[in-house]
């Protein structure tokens, strides 16, 4: 090996063969190109994520994304299991925001059955698709400040996301795999217990922001870690694809919530963030402003909330209530026909986009008449993203690279289905 | 929102087979080999700007003979209307031109596609399997590839042999 400095005045063996150096003696400047494979087990990938960097120094020449090592084979075996069978599945893609999943699923479903859902049920899903952001968007703050170095970020952020989840598993039983949406509706019913709580937390909750803000806002290592990083325009965040905070940090305006209003979203008042430079100082603060504006959403869903069924009079489709499976005879053969053999749909194709906390999550759902899709495609933000990771990775420094992961909130679960 | 169907069809008389409307979504039928025109037509014509790719996708009906249907989905953001193009191809011209020239976000989708279905994406910059293992054998998502797998996990000497 020779460094920049060496002298070479010695004879070489190549190929085991003395040749005879060059007479004169020059310093030789050593330039060539480093592959570096980052992943997939490197606790900053957020799961199981390879990364191939050829590298210039410290500088990336290519990131070419290796994915698949989560590969769990989702989408085919959506095609062998009912409708409602699959709403657990969909859980298990992003995990960390599960219940949105469901949301998306099940509206692709009910576009499809063209299902009416009651006006109570509209408004707890917005709610919990909303607690679900806030809780998603603190999860991705509180790991990409612990990944830029800030550790003090992550256990406050944690500690209101416990709260959150403490309300979720008072809610429905669970706190990772929540499982919450149905066909037609939901499972359970707020409970009073749960709105006090919710008003408690969504009146202290602006405070806590400004103490995320407070450890990060002025933070020089935040800034110049964060600050023209991973920039790209919007013309080019387009063409990629990409949706969610990525598509917006470049100023793009564009949220399915506003432009093909679901649940409740068109009766509330809100605003969507948006951007400047598109990078990923710009993706921090439309993150922090979307909890904002969530919590402004799941105050005025309490206010508004109307009594009322929470799942759709639809026999074929929708469960009895629980009560009444445990002691009316035809309710438990109801309760056994649809857990056992679903319902059958419609045949006919529907294609719908819900917009989750990293994008847009899209079903996909080719329907023969029977009880299971013929095909289910998942259009996942996380996996779109990875699309364009070369392009926004290329050029800046090796270390950027665990920044520009998190960036796009990526869960792998998601990626690789 | 859809945009109007009538108009592509007009400009595409000899690549637009059929346009369906059900739940509210447009669909429109094309011959394969016009897939790269009529998307630059999509995302170029000032009526249509669907500049966003939204996804695509493949269906597999090992009946029919030409086996394979290739789904795309465009959206339009300053228009806020979708539209769904959808072509077949056979088991032996298992094979389209990629849209990778019009919208990059093409170039995973793509792969993904090949990858699980097998068709081939003419002038892919960089066709190879992404989900599945490189020496992976098959094509998971078509219907004839069996849900078990293909007796591989009984030849791992690292793993109990239960038969």
């Amino acid at each position: 090996m020779i460094n920049k400095g060496d002298n070479i005045t010695k004879d070489v063996a190549i190929g085991g063969k003395q040749i005879e150096a060059p007479h004169e003696t020059k310093p030789v400047l050593r330039r060539e190109e480093f592959l570096l494979n980052m992943g997939p087990q490197h606790p900053s990938t957020h799961g199981v994520l390879r990364v191939v960097l050829d590298l210039e120094g410290e500088r990336i020449v290519k990131a070419t994304p290796d994915l698949g090592y989560l590969h769990r084979g989702v989408e085919k075996l959506c095609e062998l299991e009912t409708y409602n069978q699959i709403i657990p599945m969909t859980d298990r893609l992003d995990y960390v925001c599960s219940m949105t999943n469901n949301y998306a699923f099940v509206r692709a479903v009910e576009k499809l059955l063209q299902l009416q859902i009651p006006e109570r049920a509209e408004y707890i899903r917005t709610l919990v698709a909303e607690m679900m952001r806030i809780s998603g968007h603190l999860f991705w703050l509180g790991t990409q400040a612990l990944d830029v170095g800030a550790m003090t970020v992550f256990f406050f952020t944690f500690r209101e996301r416990e709260e959150i989840l403490d309300m979720f598993e008072e809610l429905c039983g669970a706190r990772l795999t929540m499982t919450y949406y149905r066909i037609g509706g939901i499972d359970r019913d707020l409970t009073p217990k749960i709105i006090d709580r919710l008003k408690k937390f969504i009146k202290e909750f602006p405070k806590k922001i400004k103490e995320y803000n407070t450890l990060l806002e002025h933070n020089r290592i935040w800034i110049s870690r964060t600050k023209d990083v991973a920039v790209i325009s919007g013309e080019d965040a387009i063409n990629f694809g990409l949706t969610g905070p990525p598509l917006r940090g470049s100023g793009v305006n564009y949220d399915i919530r506003k432009a093909e209003p679901y649940g409740v979203y068109d009766r509330l008042d809100w605003e969507v963030p948006l951007g400047k430079n598109g990078d990923t100082y710009d993706r921090y603060w439309i993150r922090i402003l979307e909890m904002i504006q969530s919590a402004r959403m799941i105050e005025q869903c309490l206010e508004k909330l109307p009594s009322g069924p929470i799942l759709a009079s639809s026999p074929m489709v929708t469960l009895p209530k629980k009560n009444l499976v445990m002691s009316d005879m035809e309710s438990l053969i109801h309760h056994f026909l649809v857990a056992s053999k679903g319902f059958d749909a419609p045949k006919g194709e529907v294609y719908c986009g819900t917009e989750v906390p990293k994008g847009e999550l899209g079903f996909y759902i080719y329907s023969t008449g029977g009880n299971r899709p013929y095909r289910l495609k998942i259009r996942p933000p996380s996996f779109i993203h990875m699309g364009a990771f070369d392009y926004m990775a290329r050029g800046y420094m090796i270390s950027d690279i665990i920044t520009i992961f998190g960036t796009y909130d990526i869960v792998m679960g998601e990626c690789d289905r | 929102m859809h945009p109007d169907p009538q108009k592509i069809k007009e400009a595409f008389p000899q690549i637009v087979q059929e346009a369906q409307i059900g739940l509210g979504e447009l669909t429109l039928f094309i011959v394969k080999e016009g897939i790269v025109s009529l998307c630059r037509y999509l995302h170029d014509d000032s009526e249509m700007q669907f500049n966003h790719i939204t996804d695509i996708c493949s269906l597999d009906f090992p009946e029919d003979e030409e086996r394979f249907e290739v789904v795309y989905h465009f959206y339009s953001i300053p228009k806020n209307h979708r539209i769904r193009v959808k072509t077949r191809v056979s088991e032996e011209e298992c094979s389209l031109d990629s849209i990778t020239s019009i919208w990059k976000g093409a170039n995973f989708m793509e792969r993904e596609v090949y990858d699980m279905m097998g068709i081939r994406f003419e002038h892919h910059p960089d066709l190879r399997r992404i989900m599945m293992p490189e020496d992976f054998e098959g094509h998971p998502l078509r219907k004839d590839f069996p849900t078990e797998g293909r007796g591989w996990r009984n030849t791992f000497e690292f793993l109990p042999n239960n038969s």
